[in-house]
């Protein structure tokens, strides 16, 4: 039955969707594509990448620290490497990774054709991609930034980083803030008005709430930092003193803003990273996860106390002490929805019938790895232990632990379970496993010995330590695990070149799991779903086809979806998503041109803005050929 | 993989009747071809798109007014050096821009109604009052008192200022591309939703400026 959801409809109307749905040929079709898997595939692949770039500057800090009084790097390039390192992992591939996967997903999951604002994905992913090569080239240029990834003032502002590093900094953010707001706002509306008829709020995919729940915390979260990046490159441009205490501004500002946003960013990358365990401990266990709704409410709650967290980063600072208070117990709150989830997943699996796949083995890495970072997190949540490891390698393992622990490892996991949809073809198993212990192992001798380093005394930041203190031997120990890391993505890449040329072919649910996307091709095609499903119920792959089962009536040669109610997923109206243009590309070059320019003279804000008021007018403006198709379709509301 | 099907009962619960608004059950389909092809408010997507971009701007507006507190808790006199600005053209904008929701209701009504002449009708004088508030504005920031640059007292109300400026950019630029498409074409019927979600953004723009004009004008009083 699971093969057979979707209703198939004669190979004409196939053929009319593809030749509808796909991207235009060419090159300049590749450019104008506003496809929500060829943006998604591109989404990932380039985080990707940047995750590989920032692992390689990594692996140079390793080196450099292998052994003591090392001159391999020196202090000022140290500097520019851990920033971009930092920068690079937080802005260019945590956080974009999990948009990604739910600009590809997301539409599948809840069976429609495409996410709500297509061109404005496509908008997003270039702004994104040029924002990411610009702080790489600024890097390679020997401008890039040097203050850490949280570019505290006054140490970035214009007093003592002269020069324009700290300004790419600032403007990095930009672009990505942009980025990653529009996706939200783009996630948003697909979940709310795209969803399969029948599928209600009570019946979507805990990965689904993952993503929303995350696109809302960005929304709150995010303007947070775009707001301070702006103040700060205003203060080094054109002379206003947010920060500058001689003239009433105050450098604490910067920390409240940045860690307002700085402490939920954790969690949009470990929320998303919460619905690919849930997706893959589901179809491993073969059964739905245990307490569902409890899950939900947990998500929901995280999200809530997340705010309420950031002063836990400045307890080194003299915010009063009875919000020291507070927030120490707003640390200890978060544990609570936390264990909810866990215990759920473990109820699940404890009660499901396991398949060990090498997606569930990088699921339940996590669950060993989040059990030690979440306690080391217990320990910096306290105000007076804080003291103690602040600024030392200690907490270097602890946020490693937390970020590889509670969400790389689950990438790892949804990238083995949903290539072979992406794809068509699975990865290869043995290999998956090497990946998978190498990166585990190699993980855990690099970061563990971090924790001794930090209580011996060990500073974070260092570009050289004296042999006389002793932490030689440890520091080599991370080295070697740095290198083996290195080797087990290196695998992962081998494994994915391979698999994609001669894996074997998957079909369109190798795993029997229960979530729609698995009832569509293995690669999709172009239009997703030959007919939208309906839906009765939260597993529908695993339960009884609904009657009715499809949707028919939608037109094949306009991009036509359908809209339904927010909560009950009620049809409401045929809804015509936008076709492929190259504006979206040329309004992100146009708003590329502007940031950068901006970087050197203010002025460039006005001239820089009237490109992209041209390019945006043109994307908006209709074409009589496509108003004529839509007028053939038209019923008014 | 085990091809055994997964051991537990069928969980599918009864689908609530899922025939609104024009779509029908077809034997083993639902026929959706009867539904409308757009909507507005609540039913639009555009509409949950503008409601997202209105949270994001509503909370940079909202942390930069607590950024303005913060600075103040810092200071020693507020505003620094300076006098408060002067009432008169920020109180007058307020005015205009209150009253600019007028037409812009107009404008919605008639975009509700599909009727074409009164949209034609109420947006030119929308961007009459939006060209009127843009240039009051202008000598608001000639009130403040101070330039950014003065310390920063300056900066944050020429930030909070010119945020709300940017958005009044915006809002012109938004409707002027709009109604000129309601004048020349090409139409269609989802256009009038357009103009339903555009009188949307530009009431945000209006009642946003209500905190701020408080902050700016009236909060260095007290
Ligand atoms: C893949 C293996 C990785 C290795 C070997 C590694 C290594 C390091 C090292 C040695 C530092 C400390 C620099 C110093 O304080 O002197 C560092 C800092 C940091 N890493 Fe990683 N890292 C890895 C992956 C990641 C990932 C996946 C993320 C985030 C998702 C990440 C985020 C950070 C951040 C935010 C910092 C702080 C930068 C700063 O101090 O401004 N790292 N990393
Ligand atoms: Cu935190």
């Amino acid at each position: 039955m699971t093969d057979a959801y979707v209703a198939m409809p004669e190979p004409a109307a196939a053929q009319a969707l593809e030749r509808t749905w796909r991207d235009p040929p060419g090159f300049l079709g590749w450019l104008a594509a506003v496809n929500h898997k060829s943006i998604g595939r591109r989404f990932i692949v380039t985080a990707f990448g940047f995750f590989v770039a920032a692992g390689l500057l990594a692996a140079v800090m390793r080196l450099q620290l292998s052994r003591p009084d090392n001159h391999i790097v020196g202090p000022d390039l140290y500097n520019r490497i851990f920033t971009l390192h930092g920068t690079a992992m937080m802005f260019l591939f945590a956080v974009p990774v999990m948009q990604a996967m739910a600009v590809y997903l997301v539409p599948l999951m809840i069976g429609t054709r495409s996410t709500a604002f297509p061109r404005m994905t496509a908008y997003a992913y270039w702004v994104y991609l040029f924002g990411g090569l610009m702080i790489f080239i600024a890097f390679l240029l020997a401008m890039g930034p040097d203050n850490g990834w949280f570019n505290y003032v006054p140490l970035s502002g214009p007093q003592y980083s002269s020069g324009k590093r700290s300004d790419f900094w600032a403007q990095l953010i930009t672009f990505t803030e942009v980025s990653g707001l529009l996706v939200s706002v783009d996630i948003i509306t697909t979940v709310f008005k795209l969803r399969a008829p029948g599928m209600t709020l009570a019946r979507m995919p805990l990965f689904v709430w993952a993503m929303l729940v995350t696109a809302f915390m960005i929304i709150f979260a995010m303007p947070a930092v775009m707001l301070s990046s702006t103040m700060l490159i205003m203060d080094r441009l054109v002379g206003t003193h947010f920060f500058n205490p001689a003239d009433g501004g105050d450098p604490l500002l910067w920390q409240h803003l940045f860690w307002f946003f700085g402490h939920p960013e954790v969690y949009f990358i470990f929320i998303p990273a919460l619905g690919f365990m849930s997706s893959i401990i589901a179809t491993f266990a073969r059964r739905p996860i245990f307490g569902h709704t409890a899950m939900v409410l947990a998500l929901i709650a995280t999200a809530f106390f997340a705010f309420g967290l950031w002063v836990h980063h400045m307890f080194a600072t003299n915010v009063p002490d009875l919000g020291k208070a507070f927030f120490t117990a707003m640390s200890l709150m978060i544990a609570i929805p936390s264990a909810v989830q866990i215990f759920c997943w473990i109820a699940t699996l404890w009660k499901g019938r396991l398949y060990m796949t090498s997606a569930l083995l990088f699921t339940l890495g996590f669950f060993f790895i989040l059990v030690i970072g979440g306690l080391t997190g217990l320990i910096l949540g306290s105000v007076p232990l804080d003291l103690q490891v602040h600024d030392s390698y200690f907490v270097v393992a602890h946020l490693h632990y937390v970020l590889i622990g509670g969400a790389v490892f689950p990438l790892f996991g949804a990238w083995y379970y949903w290539f072979p949809k992406i794809t068509g073809r699975l990865m290869d198993e043995r290999l998956g496993r090497w990946n998978f212990w190498l990166f585990f192992i190699a993980f855990n001798v690099t970061f563990y010995p971090m924790h001794h380093l930090g209580l011996e005394g060990m500073p974070r930041r260092v570009y050289t330590y004296a042999a006389a203190t002793g932490w030689g031997p440890l520091n080599l120990l991370a080295s070697v695990g740095a290198v083996v890391i290195a080797l087990s993505v290196l695998l992962f890449i081998v494994n994915a070149v391979k698999s994609l040329r001669s894996g074997e072919l998957a079909g369109p649910n190798p795993w029997r799991a229960p979530s729609l996307e698995w009832a569509a091709d293995s690669p999709p095609a172009a239009y997703d779903f030959a007919a939208i499903p309906v839906v009765a119920s939260r597993e529908p792959l695993w339960d009884a086809r609904p009657a009715p089962s499809h949707v028919t009536g939608l037109a094949t040669d306009v991009r036509e979806g359908v809209s339904t109610t927010v909560i009950d997923a009620l049809p409401d109206h045929r809804y015509t998503f936008p076709s492929p243009t190259p504006w979206t590309f040329l309004a992100a070059v146009a708003t590329t041109v502007m940031f950068i320019s901006s970087i050197f003279t203010p002025w460039a804000v006005v001239w820089g803005s009237i490109p992209i008021i041209i390019t945006l007018i043109a994307w908006f403006w209709p074409t009589r050929e496509e108003t004529a198709k839509h007028l053939a379709l038209e019923k008014r509301p | 993989m085990s091809a055994t099907h997964p051991p537990y009962p069928l969980g599918a619960a009864p689908a609530p009747s899922l025939e609104t608004r024009g779509a029908v059950r077809a034997g083993d389909a639902l026929d959706v071809r009867a539904l409308p092809s757009y909507g507005f408010g609540a039913s639009s997507l555009m509409w949950w798109g503008t409601l997202g971009v209105m949270a994001i701007e509503g909370t940079v507006f909202a942390m930069a007014a607590v950024a303005y507190f913060y600075l103040r808790t810092q200071a020693d006199e507020w505003p620094l050096g300076v006098p408060p600005p002067k009432l008169l053209w920020g109180t007058l904008n307020t005015l205009i821009l209150l009253a600019s929701a007028i037409p812009n209701q107009w404008a919605k009504r008639a975009a509700q109604r599909h009727d074409l002449e009164g949209v034609r009708r109420a947006l030119p004088i929308c961007i009459a009052f939006a060209v009127a508030f843009i240039v009051v504005r202008a000598f608001e920031f000639t009130t403040l008192e101070c330039r950014w640059d003065t310390n920063a007292y300056g900066s944050i109300v020429w930030m909070l200022l010119g945020l709300h400026t940017t958005h009044l950019l915006t809002d012109f630029a938004d409707t002027a591309v709009l109604a000129v498409l309601m004048f020349t074409g090409p139409l269609e019927g989802k256009r009038f939703a357009d103009v339903a979600e555009n009188a949307v953004y530009w009431d945000f723009v209006v009642l946003a400026w209500l905190p701020i004009y408080a902050v700016i004008y009236w909060a260095p009083r007290f």
